[in-house]
């Protein structure tokens, strides 16, 4: 019964690592039909921006707020990488989806290439505070430190774009835009500063989810394929949850990452086959599809 | 100037198909010029270009500015307030969200609109998908007097709803267009009768009309031109 509580309890963090990966990714396409593939890059520089400033920045600040910064940094890098793709990338192709779909990969490729140039294709370590890699005491069970930052960000920036987009101009003009871009722009809104919007929030997301991730689940280590890896499970999110909607998105993550947490101890931990847990989220996608075809929160065309 | 909408030559082709074919006509500023034509002539597509929702090539002006190439956002800021044929209200918006998207700058008249539409206030929280295609069409109409436009851009605002209703849209429209210039496509011509002075009429992607809303007393010139019997 303890390990299924601490199962459930990192399969909740995992899952609201992917929610962040995936919340930024839907809210993209939902706005743009830009099936944006170089948000494992953004998450990747989160991360590697993470590094640098944990490492760089004096140790006299302590580690407590050298993993703040990192976290901090790791956002705004992811951000700005994302505002400037949309405006000097993906703005000249509007109106031409697969052309911005083949330059997201294009950058993607050529950024993780950067990367390991800069920095070698071995893992870097961030060092953290002690306290994040310490477990917590409760009821008989050890929960790792790291995990309560995961949830407490994945359900700080649920409530934050749910306000966000429930509240204010931009982001009633965010929904309106997913709904009708068209109807939008006949409104006298220039939709596309929207975009570019969506885009900062998405990368800042995407950096967040790459220092967390790190911080989280990889062991304080930073390598240039990570965002690649972290994508494709928050692309099977977002499809499950259903293009677009945030909602949808974090409620597959949660699924998404219970369901792998359990899979991988209670099958693979048995049968040695390490890789049950990944198999059987893309088999929670399958039986998803065949059920809703625009996944949970879809909606219908 | 005295036109508050100029096009000249306006070509467009949608997929292949070559929807206008050299569109002329203007739009005098002050009034109500109706837009006719049976289904398919491409009105809806001539509203569109002028938004600049569709790419054409020709000139077309816009309250004394050539617009032909601009975004939409920017032609719409000129001043205009665009009633869609499918009224596109946003249905995951609420009614208040509707109207708050349309507000430009200072000037919105909630009183008066709300005044035409009292409905419109007590269902502020309603999510506008819930709306009935009345209240839609109320809310879409209502998205484009908010501000006090200049030029109206209305397409088929009596399309599928109850006569009772259509009448009171249409008071709603004669009224608006005391202030703004209305380019009105209908195809209830006693609503055309009852708005419009002027009248353009397209067949097959170019104008074959321009005249006098009187010229729809003639049976044979309404029969010829909108194949429907001139009493409708
Ligand atoms: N998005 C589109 N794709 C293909 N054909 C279109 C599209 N929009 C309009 N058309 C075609 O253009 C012609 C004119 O359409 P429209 O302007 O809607 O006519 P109207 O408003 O006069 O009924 C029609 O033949 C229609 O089928
Ligand atoms: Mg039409």
């Amino acid at each position: 019964m303890n390990i299924f509580l601490v199962l459930t309890f990192s399969g909740v963090a995992l899952g609201a690592i992917y929610f962040l990966a995936a919340s930024g990714l839907s809210l993209i396409y939902g706005l743009m039909d830009v099936l944006n593939f170089a948000h494992g890059l953004f998450m990747t520089l989160g991360a590697y921006a993470g590094y640098e400033i944990a490492t760089r920045l004096p140790s006299s600040l302590g580690a407590p707020t050298l993993v703040i910064l990192a976290i901090i940094g790791a956002t705004v890098v992811g951000a700005l990488a994302a505002g400037v793709t949309e405006l000097i990338l993906i703005r000249p192709l509007y109106g031409k989806p697969i052309s911005q779909i083949l330059i997201t990969i294009g950058l993607d490729l050529a950024g993780v290439g950067l990367l390991m140039g800069g920095f070698g294709s071995t893992a870097l370590q961030i060092p953290v505070p002690l306290w994040l890699i310490e477990p917590t005491h409760i009821g008989g069970l050890y929960l790792p430190n790291a995990s309560f930052l995961a949830i407490g960000a994945g359900v700080l920036v649920l409530i934050g774009l749910e306000m966000f987009l429930a509240l204010t101009r931009y982001g009633i003009i965010i929904r309106a835009g997913v709904e009708n871009r068209e109807m939008v722009r006949a409104l006298g809104i220039d939709v596309g500063r929207a975009f570019t919007l969506v885009f900062v929030i998405g990368g800042a997301m995407a950096g967040l989810a790459g220092i967390l991730y790190t911080i989280v689940f990889s062991g304080d280590l930073v390598s240039p394929n990570q965002g690649d890896s972290l994508l494709i499970f928050a692309f099977i999110v977002v499809v499950i949850g259903g293009l677009g909607s945030i909602r949808g998105s974090a409620v597959a993550a949660l699924a998404v990452g219970l369901l792998q947490q359990y899979t991988s101890f209670y099958i693979g931990g048995h049968s040695g086959w390490a890789q049950i847990g990944d198999l059987s989220t893309v088999l929670l996608l399958a039986v998803v599809l065949e059920w809703r075809p625009r996944g949970l929160f879809g909606r219908v065309a | 100037m005295t036109n508050a909408v100029e096009i000249s030559d306006l070509h467009v082709s949608i997929s292949g198909s070559h929807v206008l074919q050299g569109v002329s006509f203007s739009v005098p500023s002050g009034g109500v010029t109706a837009l006719l034509g049976r289904n398919g002539v491409g009105k809806t597509t001539t509203l569109r270009a002028i938004l600049g929702l569709v790419a054409s090539s020709g000139r077309i002006q816009v309250l004394g500015n050539e617009v032909s190439g601009w975004p939409t956002h920017r032609i719409v800021r000129l001043g205009i307030g665009y009633v869609p044929e499918d009224r596109d209200v946003f249905s995951g918006l609420t009614v208040e969200q509707n109207l708050r998207l349309a507000e430009s700058g200072s000037g919105a008249q909630y009183d008066e609109v709300f005044s035409l539409f009292p409905e419109l206030k007590t269902r502020g929280r309603q999510r506008a998908g819930t709306l009935s295609g009345g209240q839609q069409q109320m809310l879409s109409i209502a998205r484009a007097l908010l501000n006090h436009r200049p030029l109206l851009l209305i397409d088929e605002p009596s399309k599928g709803l109850a006569p009772k209703i259509v009448s009171e849209f249409a008071g709603v429209l004669e009224r608006a267009a005391e202030h703004s210039t209305v380019l009105l496509v209908e195809q209830n011509l006693s609503v055309v009768k009852r708005l419009a002075q002027r009248i353009v009429v397209l067949d097959h992607g170019e104008v074959v009309h321009r005249g006098e809303v009187v010229d729809l007393e003639d049976p044979t010139l309404v029969r010829q031109l909108l194949g429907v019997a001139g009493a409708a």
